[in-house]
Order: structure tokens, then C-alpha cells, then sequence
């Protein structure tokens, strides 16, 4: 008679809720957030403008000198107007836009690879391991960082030289086509070698969280290796704060790159950077303050709507975000 | 005599982004002077909120309070603003918390902690101050008072924790002590140390007590009268001994069988199947009605809501004919 | 007072230990520059030449060479400089500039803690407002601003536009010509500042203890200062001892900017000339002003939060 009633009552329960998955909800939580989507869309903006706009024709050549025309204003034909050395500015923007986000990218992915692998091994060894690699990124963050870089890169570009001329030397590759790319190697490098440590932080908290619950142990249990655990389990559940953290060094790297290139350091011609560009623009601020200007709004466009889906990213996949 | 405190109809509602939730939708409580008032109820049935709506803790933005009065010593606690709640805060009405870990500041030493109240309200600091504050941690059972008053709280066990909280509660010596849930955080053993406390205290100073808790049975050892709350309604309130013997609403009879004690070794468990309802979509009609197995729930009320009644004297109920139906 | 010993003990040991991997990096990294020290345009005599070459200890393998540098620091010996100046004394090269660029990167960090932390205290306290949203968005603009940037508007705005302040140039008896460049500098450090602290003073107001205070009748600036700042400013401090490595790296660029006789420059300018020593001298004095500056902020934040003193442990 009770088992009944019971099954009576639980008919007319009222329906739950369909639940979301912890990304769904991410996903809601991210979108109601405005400067978040709208830095997606001017992201998207610059960089579909940098990298795909130059493929046009009416896009001009960068490096076309007319000198007639210098430190003019813009025209139907210049929408920035020209540099001083008669340069489409537009086109130099767009072209310095592509070397400053490929530099922001491939740096952070070089970052990502190390940080992520010291911090996932850190956390999810513990004990001496752990005490070592943290103490070490300990003494590593306190470290006068852009310092050191300077030292790292002039470092480094002497022995990219040797690698440019060992490329020019083994393969048919011409100088000219190498020594570009190979010229930004020290770049990614020496910025890449530093700025892991936060990120080996935050990914070290999160595999130790993670390695804490139960369905690891279950796993180790089953027999699987290390290796297998750290790469198919761990590191997909840590992915939140690594997505976060990668998000929020892009612009931290691209601030670098275009500081070490106001030293002299950064990107060499014939590449340009923005970095480049706005350092330039800063010398040039009383004769010609666009040149400064135009230059500084993506870039500091692209900064900001880094940082605001960066923040927006860690809202959305933190439950308890003290946003409300 | 008029009660010290005189709930009636109190609505707190929270505007989330998810919808409206009724936290508290209509409830009503009195308090005598002198006693030990229980306020019962499963989790997400109002009872902190309504405690927490009495000082204006509650955060308001998504919090408001919609409706109802709290009548304490002749003025309306809801009506007051935040300037005229620092007079009643911690002077004429005090709260301790569920959790004492949590709950005291682990910056700062137990001694400036409880010597807080006294700066604020009576003017009395220095020495005179940590006088009185090491009395009052001794009339809570700590021992060297003198001395472990200068160490922070995280140098105390959960239970001492607690009684530190209720020393600084009633340093001032208040009319009404507000408890939330005060042992549920704590060992077993703890808990009994912890409510004998409270009681001698209670017995010492005369001051009321509102208790808040979800445990049936440290209600029947502490309170006087029990208030039972679901889903953000009050349900059935009665003295604790009449609670007992004569459980009226499904509800209550269904959590006094399910009290693990009242069974024959060996026997099936009762409970009470499915959860609680989704404050946020409660519509008109009985609350309950989904979960009513002991009553009859096709006479459960789905038009209006239930209203509260005085069945006997002082013995006050939901009028929901479903739910009192015997099965 | 043993365990406060054994706090103090550790955390100068991290610091000897920082300034002794800086040391090494530096020590190989210049070894492994692109430049041979001994190239000059002047011709310099054989003998000189291997006289230079046996001081400096060029003839002698690497770890030797490494092991000098370490001895001759330990004892406060910065040697002379190779190349510049022709066999000057590297301290005495910077003696000089030292103390510029000192007091530059404190009155930078001056700057910084004393405008950051106040607005993040203010923005967490008007949370979701309008002064909220003001003070973030600066805030975010000086994290994406270059100092470059930053540096020559200023410059222009407050030393040209309006002549208040001088644009080039340091003397230490015109506080002046210290504003423009500790601001340029500090800003980014005051920029982060006051994130942290709005975060850790929004993640403190919401915990239990707060409410607690509330609960005893206490003033709500009261309760902002003496229950939620100590807990609030966790973060905060926490990036000080980083955020003045930031200062020192950044001072680089900006004695730069403002023409500024710092250490700065004559670093560059030795890397550039591949000069060992005089590249090492004011690593070693970056060095220690940065393992002070954590000293110091380890310090204040045992202070801050007794939690993280050993004997404290529950």
C-alpha cells in the first residue's frame, strides 16, 4: 500500500530541471557577458584585417618608398595616411598587426608547453618533485624579467645567426627568405622562457585539485600509466584555467615583444611589428602625431579585448565568480 | 505580556538572474520573553533567511524584503534603516553562526575580536574592555581565559571556536540571541558541550533564544516551542511538547517517522520521497502536496494557499485538509 | 622568537638564493654573447692585450672563470670595466647612477601603492557603480599601454602644453624632474595594484567573518578597514615584491624615455660592447635591491596574515 502511494506521488513530482553540463553553463554565463562578446567580435575583426585584408590588391606594398608624399595625411588612396618615408601607414598597421599577433601566438604556445608540463607534473607528483619545481618557478618569478630577456635575446640572436647561415648553407633556402623568421626565433624564445611561470602555477592548483578526487584514484587503480592518467584525464579537466591563463598572456607577451622592439631588440626590418611602428610614432609625436596614433588604437584594441575575454573566460568558468 | 518579538507575514524574496525565488513566503513567529523559540526546517526552507532578515544581513540587491513586520520591543526591525540596525546589532539582538571557523575574522586575535561589541556599543575600551571579555570567555567554559584570549582563532578547536562566538554574542548582554544552526559543523560530542552552554547561559541572563536547526532532536532538547518551516512557509508551531505528542501537518508527522528511533530494529525506514520544491517556481496551493504520502493528497489545496490556523491553543497550523487528513 | 628566527632565516636564504641563479644566468648569458671583448676599433698592443686577457681570466676555462666572478663578488669586488672607460672601476661607474635610478624605482613604487591600492579599495566598495567601471577601465588602459606610449604623452601634455614639469633630465635636488618618470613608470605597477586589490577585497567582503561583523553593529567603513583590508590586500602584496622587479626592468626603458643618467643605460650600453663586468655590476645591484624589496614584502605579509607563521600551525 505504501509502495503505492509512493510510486504515485513520485508520478506527479514536478519535472527537474534539464541539467547543463559545465561547459553549457560556461558558455551561457559567457555570453550574457558584453565585453566579452564584443571583444570576440573586434578580435575577430582585426585579425580577419591583418591577415587576410593584405592579400588584396588595394591593399599597398608596405615597403614602398615614395618620399614625395612623406608624413601626409590621409587620403582616398592612404586611408592612414603616409609614414615618414611615403609608406602606406595602413598597410604598414596591417602588416606589423601580423608579425605582432603571430609573435603574440607562437610565444604563448611556447609558454603554454612548458607551463603546462611543469605545472601538471608538479601538482600531480607532489612531495619533493613538486617542492623543487615550485621553489624553482619561486626564484624564476623573482627575477627582474625584462633584463634578463635583453641579455637572452642579444643571446640568442648570434646563434640564430649561425642558424640562419647553417640553413642557408645545407638547404637551397635563400638568406633573405630565412633570416626573417629565423631573425623572430630569439623572440619567441626569450619571451617564452619566462612567461610559463604563472601559467605552471595556475595549472599545478588545478591538476592538484583534480588529482585530489576520486576518479583518479579509480583510474590508477585500473592499471593506467602516469603518463596516460596526466594526458587523458587531468589535463582535459584542467583545460578551463589553461584556456583562462593563455587568454590573459597573449596581450602580456605582445606588450613585451613591442617593448624589446622600442629597444632595438625586438623584431628586425624588414620585418615590423607594431611594437615597432608605435615606438617610431612615439619619436615622431610632435611632427606627426598620426603616426603614433593609428598604430596605437589595434593594438591597444587588441590588448583590451584580450583582457576582457580573459576575465570574461574566468567568470564564466568559475561557479562561484563574486561578480553578483 | 506582548511578545519580545512578533513575526507576522514576513515575504523575502531574491531577484536572480534564474527568476524570483521565494525564500520566505509568508511566515510568522512569535517570541516570548525568556524563552527558547525553535525555528525547524530542511535546508532551503527560509529559516536563515528569516533570521538573517531580522539585522538586515541579507544582501539587497537580489534580496528584498517584500512584505510583513517584525515587531521587537514596539519598533519594526524591517523598517529600520542601516544607521538604526548598528543600534539593535549586537546590543539588543546578537547572532552566532553555523560556522565558527569561517565566521571569525582569522586576521585578527580573539581578544580585539570580543572586545568589539564593547568599543562599539558601551564605550568601553583598554583594559576595562579585556576585562570584561575575559570574563566572558571563562562564562563559556574556556579555561586560562587570560591568556588564550591573545591567539587567533585558528589556535582554537571548532568547539571552542563556537563558544568564543557565543561569548562575543552576549557581552553586551542582549535580549535576543539569534542561533543558526550553531552545531551543525561540529562533532557530536562537541554539540552537546556547545548546547549545554547555550542553555546555562540562557537560564544565567534570562535572554531569549531563537534556534535555528534542522535536527528534530536537538530541538526537543533545547527549545521551547518549535516553529516548522518548508518551503519557505510555516508549516506547524506549537510548544515542543505538544509538537511531539500531537503532530498535525503530513510534514511534520512524516519527519517525526522518519526519525530513525521511532523504528523496530530491522524494520524498512520511512522517509519522505522526492525534494524539496524549486523556490523559484512555487505556484498557489499546497507546497506540499507533491510529497504528502502519510496525509491524503488529493485533498490537498491547488487553488489557494494554506493559511495558518490555531488549531488548539497555541497550537498554530497550515489549513491544508490534505495534509491533515490522517492516511 | 624561534620560529620568527627560522621565518627570517628561510626567506633570506631565498633571497641569497635568487641573487645566485641571476648571477649564473648572467654570468653565462654574457659569456654567450655574439662579441669577442677584445675587439676595438683602436689596435690595442699584444702585450696589453694578454695582460687585459689574464686579469679578466679569458685564458682560463669557463667554470674557473665562473668561480672568480663568484669570489670576487662575495667580497664586493665589481672589477673594472673591459671595454668603456678604459679600465675604470665598475663601481665607481656606478656609483654615480646607482642612486638615480634607486630612488626613481622607489618613488615609482610610491607612486603605485599609494594610487592603486586606494582605487581598488574604492572600487570594490562601490562595486558594479559607475566609479567602479571608471577606475577598472583606467586601470586596464595602463596594463595595455607601453610605457613608450605612456612616457612622451605625458611628457608632451604636462611638460610642453603646459610647462609644469620638466621633460628630460634628473637632479636630485629638483623632485620636479622625478614626476614624469616615476608616474611613467609606476603605472602599470598601480594599474595591477589596483585590480588585485579590488579582487581581494570583493573575495574578503563576501566571507563569513564580515557578516559576523555586521552582525555586532559595526560601521561599514570600519568593517572595510579593520576586518576586510588585512585579508583584501593578500594578493596585492603578494605581487609587490614582482611588481618591483617589473619597476627596476622597466626603468630601463624609461631612463630612456626621459634621458635619465640611471644604471639603465650603461647596462645597454655594455651588453652592446659585450663589457662582462660592467654588465654583471648592475645585474648584482639589481639584483639585491629586488631580493630586499621581497625580503621586506615577505615580511609585511607575515604580519598581515598570522596564518603563515610557523608556529602557528593548528
Amino acid at each position: 500500500m505504501a509502495e503505492e502511494t509512493h510510486k504515485q506521488t513520485l508520478e506527479t513530482l514536478p519535472e527537474t530541471e534539464a541539467g547543463h553540463s559545465l561547459w553549457q553553463d560556461a558558455w551561457i554565463r559567457l555570453r550574457s557577458n558584453r565585453a566579452a562578446m564584443v571583444s570576440c567580435v573586434i578580435l575577430v575583426a582585426i585579425i580577419f584585417s591583418c591577415f587576410v585584408l593584405p592579400i588584396f590588391s588595394f591593399i599597398a606594398d608596405p615597403a614602398e618608398i615614395e618620399l614625395s608624399t612623406k608624413n601626409s595625411a590621409p587620403t582616398a588612396s592612404h586611408w592612414m595616411g603616409q609614414d615618414q618615408l611615403g609608406r602606406d601607414l595602413l598597410s604598414r598597421v596591417l602588416h606589423g598587426g601580423r608579425i605582432s599577433i603571430l609573435v603574440g601566438l607562437i610565444t604563448t604556445t611556447v609558454s603554454l608547453t612548458i607551463g603546462v608540463a611543469v605545472g601538471a607534473i608538479a601538482g600531480y607528483s607532489g612531495g619533493r618533485t613538486d617542492a623543487f619545481l615550485m621553489r624553482t618557478v619561486d626564484v624564476l618569478y623573482s627575477l627582474p624579467f625584462l633584463i634578463i630577456v635583453i641579455l637572452f635575446s642579444a643571446v640568442a640572436r648570434g646563434q640564430t645567426d649561425a642558424l640562419t647561415t647553417w640553413l642557408v648553407d645545407n638547404t637551397n633556402l635563400s638568406h633573405d627568405s630565412i633570416a626573417p623568421f629565423t631573425g623572430l626565433i630569439p623572440l619567441f624564445v626569450a619571451i617564452g622562457a619566462l612567461s610559463w611561470l604563472n601559467i605552471s602555477r595556475i595549472v599545478r592548483a588545478s591538476v592538484q585539485n583534480i588529482t585530489g578526487q576520486e576518479y583518479v584514484e579509480a583510474a590508477r587503480s585500473l592499471g593506467l600509466s602516469h603518463g596516460r592518467i596526466l594526458l587523458r584525464h587531468i589535463i582535459p579537466n584542467a583545460i578551463g584555467p589553461i584556456v583562462v591563463y593563455a587568454t590573459l598572456t597573449i596581450p602580456s607577451v605582445m606588450l613585451f615583444e613591442a617593448t624589446l622592439s622600442f629597444l632595438g631588440i625586438g623584431v628586425q626590418p624588414p620585418y615590423s611589428s607594431w611594437g615597432i611602428l608605435i615606438s617610431d610614432g612615439a619619436d615622431r609625436m610632435l611632427s606627426n602625431p598620426l603616426l603614433l596614433i593609428f598604430p596605437s588604437i589595434p593594438f591597444i584594441l587588441t590588448l583590451m579585448s584580450l583582457n576582457f575575454l580573459g576575465d570574461g573566460l574566468r567568470d564564466a568558468l568559475d561557479p562561484k565568480s563574486s561578480k553578483d | 505580556m506582548p511578545p519580545l518579538l512578533d513575526i507576522k507575514n514576513l515575504k523575502v524574496h531574491f531577484h536572480t538572474r534564474n527568476g524570483v525565488v521565494k525564500a520566505v513566503d509568508d511566515v510568522s513567529i512569535k517570541v516570548e520573553q525568556g524563552e527558547i523559540a525553535g525555528i525547524v526546517g530542511e535546508s532551503g526552507s527560509g529559516k536563515s533567511v528569516t533570521a538573517y532578515s531580522l539585522l538586515g544581513l541579507i544582501p539587497m540587491p537580489p534580496g528584498r524584503i517584500e512584505g510583513g513586520s517584525a515587531i521587537f520591543q514596539g519598533t519594526d526591525l524591517l523598517k529600520l534603516n542601516e544607521r538604526e540596525l548598528n543600534q539593535y546589532r549586537g546590543r539588543k539582538i546578537s547572532m552566532i553562526f553555523q560556522d565558527p571557523m569561517t565566521s571569525l575574522n582569522p586576521y585578527l586575535k580573539v581578544s580585539s575580536q570580543l572586545v568589539e561589541p564593547l568599543a562599539i556599543h558601551e564605550n568601553i575600551t583598554g583594559k576595562k574592555a579585556l576585562h570584561r571579555a575575559i570574563e566572558a570567555l571563562e562564562s563559556v567554559g574556556i579555561d586560562d581565559a587570560a591568556t588564550r584570549i591573545h591567539s587567533y582563532p585558528h589556535e582554537f578547536s571548532g568547539g571552542m571556536r563556537q563558544r568564543v562566538m557565543i561569548a562575543m554574542a552576549l557581552i553586551t548582554k542582549p535580549d535576543l540571541l539569534i542561533a543558526d544552526e550553531p552545531t551543525t559543523a561540529l562533532d557530536v560530542t562537541v554539540q552537546k558541550q556547545v548546547l549545554d552552554v547555550i542553555r546555562t547561559l540562557q537560564k544565567d541572563t534570562g535572554t531569549s533564544v531563537i534556534f535555528i536547526t534542522h535536527d528534530l532532536a536537538v530541538v526537543h532538547e533545547m527549545c521551547d516551542t518549535v516553529n516548522l518551516l518548508y518551503a519557505g512557509r510555516d508549516v506547524e508551531s506549537a510548544s515542543a511538547s505538544q509538537l511531539i505528542q500531537n503532530p498535525l501537518h503530513a510534514y511534520t508527522r512524516g519527519l517525526y517517522r522518519s526519525n530513525p528511533s521511532n523504528h523496530a530494529k530491522g524494520s524498512d525506514l520511512h522517509t519522505i520521497p522526492g525534494l524539496p520544491p524549486n523556490l523559484a517556481k512555487l505556484g498557489p496551493g499546497c507546497a506540499f502536496r507533491p510529497r504528502n504520502t502519510i496525509g491524503d493528497p488529493s485533498l490537498c489545496l491547488t487553488d489557494q494557499t494554506p493559511e495558518l490556523i490555531e488549531h488548539s491553543p497555541r497550537h498554530f497550523v497550515q489549513n491544508c485538509p490534505g495534509c491533515l487528513a490522517k492516511s | 622568537m624561534k620560529d620568527i628566527a627560522r621565518d627570517i632565516g628561510s626567506r633570506l636564504l631565498q633571497g641569497i638564493i635568487v641573487l645566485f641563479v641571476l648571477i649564473t644566468i648572467t654570468f653565462f648569458l654574457t659569456r654567450a654573447l655574439p662579441f669577442s671583448t677584445f675587439q676595438d676599433e683602436k689596435a690595442v698592443p699584444d702585450h696589453v692585450m694578454e695582460m687585459l686577457e689574464e686579469i679578466h681570466g679569458h685564458d682560463k676555462p669557463l667554470y674557473t672563470q665562473y668561480f672568480m666572478c663568484l669570489k670576487n663578488l662575495a667580497t664586493g669586488n665589481l672589477g673594472t670595466s673591459i671595454k668603456l672607460m678604459e679600465g675604470r672601476e665598475v663601481s665607481e661607474i656606478l656609483s654615480q647612477a646607482f642612486p638615480v635610478s634607486l630612488v626613481l624605482g622607489l618613488v615609482a613604487m610610491a607612486f603605485a601603492i599609494s594610487i592603486g591600492i586606494p582605487a581598488g579599495v574604492l572600487s570594490a566598495m562601490r562595486k558594479n557603480t559607475r566609479v567602479d567601471y571608471i577606475i577598472m577601465t583606467f586601470a586596464l588602459l595602463g596594463i595595455c599601454l607601453p610605457n613608450f606610449v605612456i612616457g612622451p604623452l605625458l611628457a608632451e601634455l604636462f611638460g610642453v602644453q603646459l610647462s609644469w614639469l620638466p621633460v628630460a633630465g634628473w637632479g636630485f635636488t629638483q623632485p620636479s624632474t622625478w614626476i614624469l618618470p616615476a608616474i611613467t613608470l609606476g603605472l602599470i605597477s598601480a594599474a595591477y595594484l589596483s585590480r588585485l586589490t579590488r579582487a581581494g577585497m570583493l573575495e574578503t567582503l563576501n566571507q563569513d567573518f564580515i557578516r559576523t561583523a555586521r552582525a555586532k553593529g559595526q560601521k561599514e567603513s570600519t568593517i572595510v578597514i579593520r576586518h576586510a583590508l588585512r585579508g583584501g590586500l593578500i594578493p596585492s602584496v603578494a605581487y609587490l615584491g614582482p611588481a618591483f622587479a617589473a619597476t627596476i626592468s622597466g626603468s630601463v626603458v624609461v631612463e630612456s624615455i626621459f634621458q635619465i643618467p640611471g644604471i639603465g643605460g650603461i647596462f645597454i650600453n655594455a651588453i652592446q660592447t659585450k663589457d662582462e663586468t660592467l654588465i654583471m655590476g648592475p645585474v648584482v645591484l639589481y639584483g639585491t635591491l629586488i631580493i630586499t624589496a621581497n625580503f621586506l614584502v615577505d615580511l609585511i605579509q607575515l604580519w598581515l596574515n598570522p596564518r603563515l607563521r610557523s608556529h602557528s600551525k593548528s
